[in-house]
C-alpha cells in the first residue's frame, strides 16, 4: 500500500520526463538514425539560444512573475546587432558612414543594453509601480515591437528589408564551430553551458540567487528580515535583460536576416523550457539544472517532430498539450490534498 | 540624572489610517533588563505600535528614543542594523527553502569573490540553536517542520541578531506549555544580558507570569502602565475593556434534547489527519471540542462540512445516513461551518457586507437576476440581529472589527438556516466585549433547537458554554467530558481535559 503510493508519487512527479522520453525513443525506433551525433548536435543548438533566453526569465518566473516581452525584445536587440555587423563591402548597409568592422564588443554590448534597458522598465514597473509582471511586460512587448520596425523601416537605402550580409567574422565567432577532430561542435552550445554554469553559481551561491527565492516564495519574510525586495525585483530583472541580449546578439548570426518578425513567440519558447524544468508559476520553485533540461528536451521534441515530417499546424498542437500537461503537474504537486 | 534608565521611549505616537485612528498619543517605555508586556483588545493599536518602531509603517509624528537618541527607522533592515529584532504574529517565513536560509535572509553570510559562505551559516545556526537548546536541523525544509518548530526557529533568528530589543509579537500562539516554559527561559536568559524584551500576548496567565511591568492600550491610547506585582486578571480586564467583567460568560439556558447527529468511526483521507472519532449532538447541545495544537480539530470539523475527503465512518442526522462529499452537500443538509481562519477562509475582505452576508446563500435570491431588495432586506436583518456596527451595508467588511467581521460570517451561515452550526474558534481575534455577545448568540441558537460543535483553544470559554466537551489527542478521540459529573468543580474538570488532551503524544 505504502509502496504502491510512493511508485505512484514517482510517476506523478516525473511524469514528464517518462513521457517525454518515450517520445524521443519512439522516434530513435522508427527512424534509427535519429540518434547520430549530427542530429544531438543540432537539437542542443538550436536549443541553446532559446535555453539563454530561458536561463533569463526563469528568474523572472521564480519571482512569481513573467515576462511576455522577450521574443520582441530580442527582435529589436538583433536587428541592432545587424546593422552593427553589416558587412562594411555591402552597398546597402545601414550605417553607410561605418568603413571599417566595428570589434564584434560594440555590436554585443549594443543587443545588451537594449535589452537591459527594457527589462529595466519591466522590473521598475513589478517592484516599484507594483504593476503585475504579465501587464508590464504586455506593454514593453508591444514597444520593442514597434521600435524595431521603425529601426528596420529607417533603413538609408529607404528598404524595409530584413538586414542581413553580416561580416564574416561575427558569423564565426556567433554561429561557428569548434572542430574536435571531425566532430563540429557549435560555439553557441559552449557558450549556452557558461552561462548556465555562471547562472548556477548566481542561483545557488549569491545573496541575490537566495534574496531571489525568498522574494519568490514569500516576499513579506524577506521583506521583514532586511532583505530589500525592490533591489531583488530589479537586479533579477536586470541580469535577464544581459542574458536576453546575449541571446539576441547569437541568433542574429543564426538566423544572418533580421527583420521585423525576427524573435516573434520566442518567450513562449523560454517560458515553456522553464515549466517543463519544474520552474514553478506559484514563485519560489526552480533549479537552473531544470531550465537547461526543459530546453533541450523542449527542442528535442520539436526536433523529432520535424524530423518523422509531422504536419506543422499538428506540431502546435503537440507543443501546447506538453506545456498544459507539463503545468498540470507542476500544479499537482504542489497541491494540497486535503 | 538618569538619562538612560530607559532604553526604549516611545512619546505620544500617532498613525492614522484611512479612516481610522490607529494610534493616538500611545506612550511605551522599557527600562533595561526587563520583561515588558503589552496588552489590550485586539485593534488596541499593539501591533501598530510595534510596527512603527520595526520600520514597517511610518509613524505619523512623535518620538522614538533609543537609549536617549531619537531614532525613526525607514524600514526593517535600518532596526536591525540598531539593534532591535521583533518575532512577527504571522510566521513571515520562505517554506521551500531551508531553515538556516531562512534564519540567515537579509544578511547572509559571504566568503570570497560574493559567494554565501554556506558551512559559517551551518555553523551559527547549529551555535544558536544549540545555546537555545532547540533540536531542529539547519538543513531541513522550513515548509516540512510543525508550526511550533517553525515559530521556534523564528524566535531563534531574532535571538541571533543579538539585539538589544527583542519583540515578540504573539510567539506562543501554537506552542505547547512544555515550549512555552522552554521560550520564558530562553526570555529570561536573554534579560540577565540586559536585554529588553516588548512581549504582546493575549494569555493574561503568561503575561502575569512572565512580566516585570505591563502596559494596557485600549483604542490606541496609552491606558496606563504598572509593575506585573501589582496586576491581577480582573485588573488587567477592567483596564483594557474599561468596564467589569464579573460576568464573562452570559448564562446558560439551553436545554439540550433528543440526538440529532451520531458520527461514528469517521476517519479523515489525506495525513496529517484524524482517525476512528465518534460522537453524538443532542437538539439545542453546544458540544466543544478541546485539543493541543496539532490534535486535528479543524480537520474534523471540515471533514465533517465535506472540505476535506472522508476515509471511512458514517454521519447520521434524524436517524439518515448521510454522505457528504462537498461543502454544497453539507449546506444542504442543514450544515453550516464558522472556519478558523477568517481571513484566509471566511471573508471576502474587499467586498462590502451585503455581499460577504449573502454569498452562502446565492441561490435563494434569484435564478438569473437577482433581487436586490431581498438582498438588501436580509443583510439589514442580519446586521440588526447580530447588531453588527457599521455605517453601512455598503462598507467593506476590512474595514470592520474582527467582533463584527466574525458578526458578518455566523449572519452568512444562519441565512442558510442550518440546524447544526460547526463553529472553529469561533472568538478568535475578537476582543473581550464581542466575545460575550457571541456566547449569547451561540446560546441562543442552542435555545432554538440547533446543535452547535465548537472548537476552541480557549479552556475558559469551553467550560464557559459548552455542555459537554470532546477531547482531541493527536488525531485520535481521548475521551468526551460530560460538563457537572463528578470531576471535583469546573478546577477538576478543566485537569481532567488536559490530561486527556495529552493522552496519545
Amino acid at each position: 500500500m505504502e509502496k504502491s503510493k510512493k511508485i505512484g508519487e514517482f510517476l506523478l512527479n516525473y511524469a514528464l520526463y517518462i513521457l517525454l522520453g518515450a517520445i524521443l525513443v519512439t522516434v530513435s525506433i522508427i527512424k534509427p538514425n535519429f540518434i547520430a551525433i549530427n542530429n544531438i548536435l543540432n537539437i542542443m543548438k538550436q536549443a541553446s539560444t532559446k535555453g539563454i533566453l530561458a536561463l533569463g526569465c526563469a528568474g523572472i518566473i521564480v519571482l512569481g512573475g513573467t515576462d511576455l516581452s522577450i521574443g520582441r525584445m530580442l527582435g529589436l536587440a538583433a536587428a541592432v546587432t545587424a546593422s552593427l555587423v553589416q558587412s562594411v563591402t555591402y552597398a546597402s548597409r545601414y550605417y553607410t558612414g561605418m568603413t571599417e568592422q566595428l570589434p564584434l564588443i560594440v555590436p554585443l554590448l549594443a543587443a545588451i543594453a537594449v535589452c537591459v534597458l527594457l527589462s529595466a522598465i519591466n522590473g521598475f514597473g513589478v517592484s516599484k509601480l507594483h504593476m503585475h509582471a504579465f501587464i508590464i511586460t504586455l506593454g514593453t512587448q508591444l514597444i520593442a515591437y514597434g521600435a524595431n520596425c521603425i529601426y528596420i523601416e529607417s533603413q538609408p537605402s529607404g528598404s524595409a528589408q530584413a538586414l542581413s550580409t553580416f561580416d564574416r567574422n561575427f558569423l564565426d565567432k556567433a554561429a561557428g564551430n569548434l572542430m574536435i577532430g571531425t566532430v563540429r561542435i557549435p560555439y553557441v552550445i559552449i557558450y549556452f553551458a557558461a552561462l548556465a554554469i555562471i547562472m548556477w553559481i548566481v542561483w545557488n551561491k549569491t545573496r541575490l540567487g537566495k534574496n531571489m527565492f525568498a522574494v519568490g516564495g514569500n516576499s513579506e519574510a524577506a521583506a521583514v528580515s532586511g532583505v530589500s525586495v525592490t533591489k531583488t525585483i530589479m537586479y533579477v530583472y536586470l541580469l535577464a535583460g544581459v542574458l536576453y541580449g546575449i541571446a539576441s546578439f547569437l541568433e542574429a548570426a543564426r538566423i544572418q536576416s533580421v527583420g521585423a518578425n525576427t524573435g516573434i513567440n520566442y518567450e513562449l519558447d523560454a517560458i515553456s523550457a522553464c515549466v517543463i524544468g519544474g520552474v514553478s508559476f506559484t514563485g519560489g520553485v526552480g533549479t537552473i539544472q531544470g531550465v537547461v533540461i526543459g530546453a533541450i528536451i523542449l527542442q528535442a521534441i520539436n526536433y523529432s517532430l520535424y524530423f518523422l515530417g509531422v504536419n506543422a499546424y499538428l506540431q502546435y498542437i503537440i507543443r501546447g498539450l506538453i506545456i498544459v500537461l507539463a503545468v498540470a503537474i507542476d500544479v499537482r504537486k504542489y497541491l494540497v490534498k486535503k | 540624572m538618569d538619562q538612560h534608565k530607559y532604553m526604549l521611549e516611545m512619546i505620544d505616537i500617532d498613525k492614522s489610517f484611512p479612516g481610522v485612528h490607529a494610534l493616538d498619543r500611545a506612550q511605551f517605555k522599557l527600562r533595561p533588563g526587563t520583561i515588558h508586556s503589552l496588552m489590550g483588545e485586539n485593534g488596541a493599536g499593539k501591533s501598530t505600535l510595534m510596527k512603527c518602531l520595526f520600520g514597517i509603517y511610518k509613524k505619523d509624528s512623535g518620538t522614538i528614543r533609543i537609549d536617549g537618541k531619537e531614532v525613526d527607522f525607514a524600514n526593517p533592515k535600518h532596526a536591525l542594523d540598531n539593534g532591535v529584532a521583533m518575532v512577527h504574529q504571522e510566521l513571515n517565513q520562505v517554506l521551500h527553502r531551508n531553515v538556516m536560509e531562512n534564519v540567515w535572509l537579509g544578511r547572509l553570510p559571504l566568503k570570497k569573490y560574493g559567494l554565501v559562505d554556506s558551512k559559517l551559516m551551518f555553523a551559527e545556526t547549529m551555535e544558536t540553536f544549540r545555546d537555545l537548546e532547540i533540536n531542529i536541523s539547519p538543513t531541513a525544509i522550513i515548509g516540512t517542520l510543525s508550526v511550533s518548530q517553525r515559530q521556534m526557529v523564528e524566535i531563534a533568528k531574532a535571538v541571533s541578531y543579538h539585539a538589544k530589543i527583542l519583540v515578540l509579537d504573539e510567539p506562543t500562539s501554537s506552542l505547547t506549555e512544555k515550549e512555552v516554559d522552554h521560550l520564558f527561559r530562553i526570555i529570561r536568559k536573554l534579560t540577565v544580558q540586559g536585554v529588553g524584551i516588548i512581549y504582546i500576548s493575549h494569555r493574561m496567565d503568561e503575561i502575569l507570569r512572565i512580566s516585570d511591568d505591563i502596559t494596557v492600550m485600549r483604542d490606541g491610547q496609552w491606558i496606563a502602565t504598572k509593575p506585573a506585582n501589582e496586576l491581577d486578571t480582573n485588573e488587567l480586564i477592567r483596564l483594557m475593556v474599561n468596564r467589569d467583567l464579573t460576568h464573562r460568560f452570559p448564562g446558560k439556558t439551553n436545554k439540550p434534547d433528543g440526538t440529532m447527529m451520531s458520527v461514528s468511526h469517521l476517519s479523515g483521507k489525506y495525513e496529517p489527519t484524524f482517525h476512528d472519532v465518534s460522537f453524538t449532538l443532542r437538539k439545542g447541545e453546544i458540544l466543544g471540542v478541546a485539543g493541543l495544537m496539532g490534535s486535528r480539530r479543524t480537520e474534523l470539523l471540515n471533514t465533517i462540512f465535506g472540505v476535506f475527503t472522508k476515509e471511512s465512518g458514517e454521519i447520521e442526522v434524524d436517524g439518515k445516513v448521510i454522505d457528504i462529499t462537498s461543502p454544497e452537500v453539507a449546506k444542504r443538509n442543514g450544515f453550516a461551518l464558522i472556519t478558523e481562519e477568517r481571513r484566509a477562509t471566511g471573508l471576502f475582505p474587499l467586498m462590502n457586507i451585503y455581499f460577504n452576508t449573502i454569498i452562502a446563500n446565492i441561490g435563494k435570491y434569484g435564478k438569473v437576476i437577482l433581487s436586490q431588495r431581498k438582498i438588501a432586506n436580509d443583510t439589514l436583518f442580519s446586521i440588526q440581529n447580530l447588531k453588527v456596527k457599521t455605517a453601512s451595508a455598503k462598507t467593506a467588511i476590512r474595514s470592520l472589527s474582527g467582533g463584527n467581521q466574525q458578526k458578518v460570517i455566523i449572519g452568512r451561515w444562519l441565512l442558510t438556516k442550518p440546524e447544526i452550526l460547526l463553529l472553529d474558534e469561533p472568538t478568535r481575534g475578537i476582543d473581550v466585549g464581542a466575545k460575550f455577545e457571541i456566547y449569547q448568540l451561540i446560546i441562543n441558537l442552542a435555545n432554538e433547537g440547533k446543535g452547535i460543535v465548537m472548537v476552541s483553544s480557549e479552556m475558559p470559554e469551553l467550560l464557559g458554554i459548552c455542555d459537554r466537551i470532546l477531547v482531541m489527542s493527536n488525531g485520535r478521540l481521548a475521551g468526551i467530558v460530560e460538563r457537572g459529573k463528578d470531576f471535583g468543580g469546573v478546577a477538576g474538570e478543566q485537569e481532567h481535559i488536559l490530561k486527556l488532551a495529552g493522552t496519545y503524544i
